[in-house]
């Protein structure tokens, strides 16, 4: 019976995985062949749901990407005839009904089509035209196949929400009149949004696998099956290889970064036994092979700093001086005040805690900083390290006030009354 | 010593924030600002230029995808106090504080960046009668520092 069950399970698990892959692959044959990226958009969803309940009950069809393309096909051709004919009701812009000819499905066969289709889709749903929000959930949904009620749970929202953002995205890309086509040589700065959305979409799940959302690691597993995708597709694109690298090195970490009772546990006190050694092999292969062979950039930096803590077997034997260099780098090459909080705290670790705290000095004057969090947090880090522990107490307390975050700040107060303790 | 060293990982300030609107409308009836001593002061095109740019925020977040949720609330004399007295649950008719301001409704937006909620909270024309709060909704999510 429960070996039934189990066999159950793993079918159910593969025609989830098969959905998902060929999500892009369906979408990409119904835009090149219709041209309309908004109703084939609907018509996939159409089909992956008819999938969802057909396929369970009837078994898998033999040739499952082709049946997706057969039935959301046929589903486009209704979607565009009522939409012609609503067209025909409003007695405007008649020329526009589509011939017979036109909306008949072709055979399924001539219209998939390789890997590169996924690349197209992505460069389209990251458009310069859409917010980031909008940019991660149209390529949640048409690349990754999630349906909108799977990504409005995903980012707490209502579906309604999540539709409404999704909707307006199409629409906006219609309006800017994007262009299913893929150019000669993919826009750098084009491929740089790309690779930030499917980060954007990792750091959510990441940040939130911990506490009662546990579910939405699925995001992380998600940002890491498309960047691999994408990572496959230009094998020599350093900063893909890099971010992959990325995910996968701050993955291994999962099953060491919340302790029993769900508080999160810092880098240096987690129990380096529970990182999944497979995952940092692959990261640190990935990275390693990227640095050899392409132009450096901010990923590939992160990448290293991530490999360099990966492969520390104790907290002590971190090599901050490197970690240190690939800040000063990082700090060149992407400045933002969260790469100078970090860097912050390597020159602790390298040149003890008072560098460190001179470097920050700056950023208390700096008017939205100095309500962050962070700031405080890493200044009550390095206050403590530096014995001043009533200074420490005061910044840990405002640090945990300052943030919106509830596992955060318990950590925080944790902090705080340790110090207390410690005191007594 | 342990030392913190955050992962190299920012989240975008995204999140959600509830706008809190209140009143020292005398009559109720939404939307509340309209009841207001003051907005029946006004000449008449003020009045339903007021309006329309009501209608005009609640549209754009709307359509934006930034809006969660909302919700008017009924006059306050509607209102149910409830207190434990002696471990029994307690229900009282009304407000739990007599105050001349009230709160009207809410609405919950989730918005790209902490200046974009301050933005729609001050395109509502509520702003012009009462001061209204925006505060950050607490995650259940965070990351290991």
């Amino acid at each position: 019976m429960d070996l039934h069950l189990l066999d159950l399970h793993v079918e159910d698990l593969h025609a989830e995985d098969l959905l998902r892959r060929a999500a892009p692959q369906v979408l990409a044959a119904l835009v090149r062949r219709y041209g309309n990226f908004e109703t084939a958009e609907d018509a996939v969803q159409e089909a992956l749901l008819a999938a969802a309940t057909q396929w369970p009950e009837q078994g898998l069809p033999d040739d499952p990407p082709a049946w997706l393309v057969t039935v959301a096909s046929r589903r486009m051709t209704d979607l565009l005839r009522k939409e012609a004919a609503d067209r025909r009701r409003d007695e405007r812009s008649v020329t526009l009904v589509p011939d017979d000819a036109l909306v008949a499905p072709a055979a399924e066969t001539e219209m998939l089509d390789g890997g590169d289709d996924t690349l197209t889709l992505l460069l389209l749903c990251c458009h310069p035209c859409l917010t980031a929000p909008s940019q991660v959930a149209l390529t949640l949904r048409a690349v990754g196949g999630l349906t909108t009620a799977e990504i409005a749970h995903a980012f707490l929202v209502p579906e309604a929400t999540m539709a409404q953002r999704i909707s307006r995205a199409k629409q906006r890309i219609r309006a800017g009149g994007a262009r299913f086509t893929m150019p000669a040589t993919p826009d750098p700065e084009r491929l740089r949004s790309v690779l930030h959305v499917l980060y954007l979409i990792f750091n959510e799940g990441y940040t939130s696998s911990s506490g009662p959302h546990l579910q939405r690691t699925d995001l992380t597993q998600e940002a890491i099956r498309i960047t691999r995708t994408v990572h496959h597709l230009l094998p020599h694109d350093g900063e893909a290889a890099g971010l992959l690298a990325l995910m996968l090195l701050i993955d291994a970490r999962r099953g060491a970064r919340t302790g029993p009772d769900g508080g999160l546990v810092p880098l240096a006190e987690q129990d380096r036994s529970r990182w999944d050694q497979r995952s940092i092999k692959e990261g640190v292969d990935l990275i390693t092979d990227a640095l050899a062979r392409s132009p450096i950039g901010p990923y590939q930096v992160q990448a290293s700093i991530a490999a360099l803590h990966a492969e520390a077997e104790r907290a002590q034997d971190t090599d901050w001086p490197q970690i240190l260099h690939l800040y000063r780098m990082l700090q060149d090459l992407a400045p933002g005040p969260m790469v100078t909080l970090n860097h912050a705290v390597a020159l602790a670790m390298a040149h003890g805690p008072r560098a460190g705290l001179m470097f920050l000095e700056p950023l208390e004057h700096d008017a939205r900083l100095s309500r962050h969090h962070r700031l405080h947090a890493v200044r009550a880090h390095l206050l403590e390290m530096a014995g001043q522990t009533d200074d420490a107490r005061a910044c840990y307390t405002l640090a945990a006030r300052l943030t919106t975050s509830v596992p955060e700040q318990a950590y925080l107060r944790g902090r705080a009354s340790r110090l207390d303790m410690n005191t007594l | 010593m342990t030392i913190r060293h955050s992962p190299h990982i920012e989240k975008e300030d995204e999140m959600k924030y509830v706008i809190l609107i209140y009143t020292n409308a005398k009559n109720w009836e939404h939307p509340i600002f309209a009841q207001t001593p003051e907005f029946l002061a006004l000449p008449d095109d003020e009045r339903e230029r007021l309006l329309r740019e009501d209608d005009e925020v609640i549209r754009e977040i709307h359509e934006s995808g930034e809006l969660v949720t909302a919700g008017a609330l009924a006059d306050p004399m509607n209102t149910m106090t409830v207190q434990r007295r002696d471990g029994a649950p307690m229900t009282t008719d009304g407000p739990y504080m007599e105050a001349k301001e009230q709160l009207a409704g809410f609405f919950v937006v989730d918005c790209e960046t902490p200046e974009r909620a301050a933005e729609i909270a001050g395109r509502f024309p509520d702003t012009r009668f009462s001061p209204i709060e925006v505060r950050p909704i607490m995650e259940m999510s965070g990351q290991e520092m």
